[in-house]
């Protein structure tokens, strides 16, 4: 019988192996490596914290970050900013509230600002909300060994521009390999030394594209470095238990299957 | 409570002398844990444990999440949100109680398919059977409307194309599907009504989980022979069989330790894998996303779903005979629905009279065939239906009807099959005696004569 299931995986794994990419429009990513990757991946802290200055100094003047309260930048295992940094850093956004009916600036307490331009999407989740790598054929393979690589996604988006420019309906739309459409109307938002690190790093676009991508994985998923903390605690302690029970119970049937116990 | 002849409980105190005549409940425990269980079970018994683990978890991680959760159209995506990164351990309950609906169902189908090749389904066991699939009906229900809770673009959008669904019937269609929706589209009151009974269903099929368990404590569990316990005597009967504590619960905490093992470590490394990219985007009316695409668990009767197109001649002939009555859709809904009855009708469609597959030469091979065709299904219903795909979803969408409708009646009455073993005792000693002295530290010992 478990011929019969081998022989049905192995016709699985004969189409997953035969073929390199599925006839859906996708765009082209890139895999980039990143420190949260895999069960023993961590954030790196320097890069959340470059990320952070990206996605304020360029992203932020269009993207929102909505669901991310700013209090948040001081987890230890994220981007990791002393408390009154983070006060200062709320203070340099300004919302209207309109409970006071009038402008106020931002305390950690409150949320990033959303959107201020209506077609570019909130960032808070989009690490989480985007497919870098797919099939083959719908197989989930790749995403098995890869991830789903919403951050690759990211990154390559911010660097793969091929300098095309088209317009469309007025609106002057750029070319993008990553972009599943190929063109988009964001232009290219990254240039060399469009910021200057604080920490030394020579600011190129890759550099840039990848530490932002980094920032906007955490603002997805603050919680990774718990989570996957949990996830060891729980498969040691279930190992453990594992074992044991399989031990009480190869001890309880012998005498049944008419073996000697020890 | 099990026909069985076995040891009853009495009591022995004075304090349970005088609570047993009052209310029987250590006796009913005494029974229920104790119940004779057939010794050659295999490792496919262990799924129902599983189950029952699974209801249980989804039922506690739920209604935390409720206490944060908000059904409100212009909240639900939000809380989700707020629950995910404010509430304290929030993360984790939210993909254990994601990643728990995989599990369920993972460990319903393989329960339903231990079920159909041991011929569990039939005499005397049809009624476990036919609450089974209500069961699982009752978690497809459930688990369709968790997944429209979190307000996600797949969550709107698999809603709208379900609930659709009802659109199809002939005449009272608008009706009905408004009726369910509460509106001329998903909308808030669509996401109240569908949060109401995705807590209240959990209680139903907990209930109805009570009476399938009841059910098989009745008739006594099938056994991989597909041969029954002798009731001849109580000697007779303690030859076949083994009280259900220690010895399967034990089994089956070991079995439920290492599925979880296995659990933990998607929830703890991989626990969006199994979800859709889209549904971390907010629920928006006015875009659609590029494929729909339900959760893998349903997959495959979204293939059968789909599969009945306009093209096909069953579809044209049944649309032609009705006057028009029954299009392609409908035709197409009917099948999906059609797929679970037929199979639940599996106790009087087979007409063998053996019940293990293991001594049916020529079942074991359309058995087989039906679970590499369930496996193609789901995936067939993952990709567009276009190109080659649609015909893979026909292919084997019919042959899920002809399984049921002409392979089970058929082999009964062609098929010869293998010699059964006299009795569960034999068909246990011929597993497990000739392997015995295997790896022992002192192999000379003589085996324990078989008793």
């Amino acid at each position: 019988m478990s011929k019969k299931i081998l022989l049905g995986l192995t016709f699985c794994f004969a189409v997953a192996v035969n073929t390199v990419h599925a006839a859906d429009i996708k765009g082209y990513v890139e895999d980039y490596d990143f420190s949260f990757e895999g069960p023993f991946g961590t954030y790196d802290q320097n890069q959340l914290q470059r990320g952070l200055q990206v996605y304020t100094e360029l992203c932020s003047s269009c993207h929102g970050l909505q669901y991310v309260p700013i209090r948040t930048l001081t987890d230890l295992d994220g981007v990791g900013l002393p408390e009154d940094q983070v006060r200062a850093y709320a203070e340099a956004f300004e919302i209207f509230d309109s409970e006071l009916d009038d402008y106020r600036v931002l305390t950690p307490k409150d949320h990033f600002p959303s959107s201020s331009l209506e077609n570019a999407p909130d960032l808070s989740l989009i690490a989480k909300a985007r497919v870098g790598f797919h099939g083959p054929y719908g197989l989930g393979l790749n995403q098995l060994f890869k991830g789903t690589g919403g951050v690759e996604y990211i990154a390559s988006l911010l660097t793969h521009y091929t300098g095309d420019e088209k317009e469309e309906a007025g609106a002057i739309l750029y070319g993008n390999e990553t972009f599943p459409y190929g063109y988009l109307s964001m232009p290219p938002p990254l240039w060399e030394d469009a910021v200057e690190y604080a920490d030394g790093t020579t600011a190129t676009e890759e550099q840039m594209a990848q530490d932002v991508a980094a920032f906007l994985m955490w603002a997805a998923e603050p919680k990774m470095m718990v989570r996957k903390q949990a996830g060891f605690t729980g498969v040691i302690l279930l190992t453990i238990l594992t074992v044991l029970l399989y031990l009480t119970n190869k001890r309880l049937w012998a005498p049944i299957k008419h073996k000697k116990t020890t | 409570m099990s026909g069985i002849p076995h040891d009853h409980y009495t009591p022995n105190s004075k304090l349970e002398n005088w609570l047993h005549s009052r209310l029987p409940i250590i006796g009913l425990l005494y029974s229920t844990l104790m119940i004779p269980t057939p010794k050659n079970l295999n490792w496919m018994w262990i799924w129902g444990v599983v189950l029952m683990f699974c209801l249980v978890l989804q039922m506690i991680t739920g209604i935390v999440l409720v206490m944060h959760y908000s059904p409100h159209t212009d909240m639900a995506f939000a809380s989700i949100e707020h629950i995910m990164r404010n509430v304290n351990g929030g993360h984790m309950l939210r993909y254990l109680h994601m990643n728990g609906a995989s599990l369920f169902f993972l460990a319903v189908y393989l329960h339903i398919f231990r079920g159909l090749y041991y011929g569990s389904y039939k005499a005397p066991r049809e009624v476990t059977w036919i609450i089974g699939m209500l069961i699982y009906v009752m978690m497809m229900g459930t688990a369709f409307m968790g997944y429209v809770l979190p307000w996600g673009q797949m969550s709107f959008w698999g809603a709208t194309v379900i609930t659709g669904l009802f659109g199809a019937v002939p005449f009272i269609g608008d009706t009905l599907q408004t009726w369910i929706l509460g509106g001329p589209a998903v909308d808030n009151a669509t996401l109240n009504r569908f949060f109401s009974l995705h807590y209240l269903l959990p209680f139903i099929i907990f209930g109805l989980v009570i009476v399938h368990v009841w059910a098989f404590h009745t008739t006594g569990n099938n056994n991989p022979a597909g041969i029954e316990v002798r009731r001849t005597s109580k000697e007779d009967a303690k030859k076949d069989t083994l009280p259900f504590w220690p010895y399967f619960v034990i089994k089956d905490l070991f079995a439920l330790a290492a599925i979880l093992l296995v659990f933990w470590a998607i929830v703890g490394f991989m626990p969006t894998y199994l979800g859709h990219a889209d549904n971390y985007i907010e629920a928006n009316p006015l875009v659609t996303p590029a494929h729909i695409v339900p959760e893998w668990y349903f997959l495959p009767f979204y293939a059968i779903l789909r599969a009945f197109d306009s093209d096909v001649w069953v579809v044209i002939a049944v649309n032609w005979l009705t006057g028009g009555i029954i299009d392609a859709k409908f035709f197409g809904v009917l099948a999906m629905f059609g797929a679970i009855v037929v199979m639940a009708l599996a106790p009087w469609l087979d007409t063998s009279s053996i019940r293990s597959g293991r001594y049916r030469p020529m079942f074991k091979w359309w058995f087989w065939l039906f679970i590499i065709n369930f496996v193609v299904l789901t995936w067939v219903g993952s990709r567009p239906a276009e190109g080659i795909y649609p015909y893979i979803a026909l292919l084997g969408s019919a042959y899920w009807f002809i399984f049921f409708l002409v392979i089970l009646p058929i082999l009964g009455v062609i098929e010869k099959p293998n010699q059964l073993p006299k009795t569960i005792q034999e068909d246990f000693d011929s597993h497990h005696i000739s392997s015995s002295s295997m790896g022992d530290i002192s192999p000379t010992t003589p085996p324990t004569p078989a008793e």
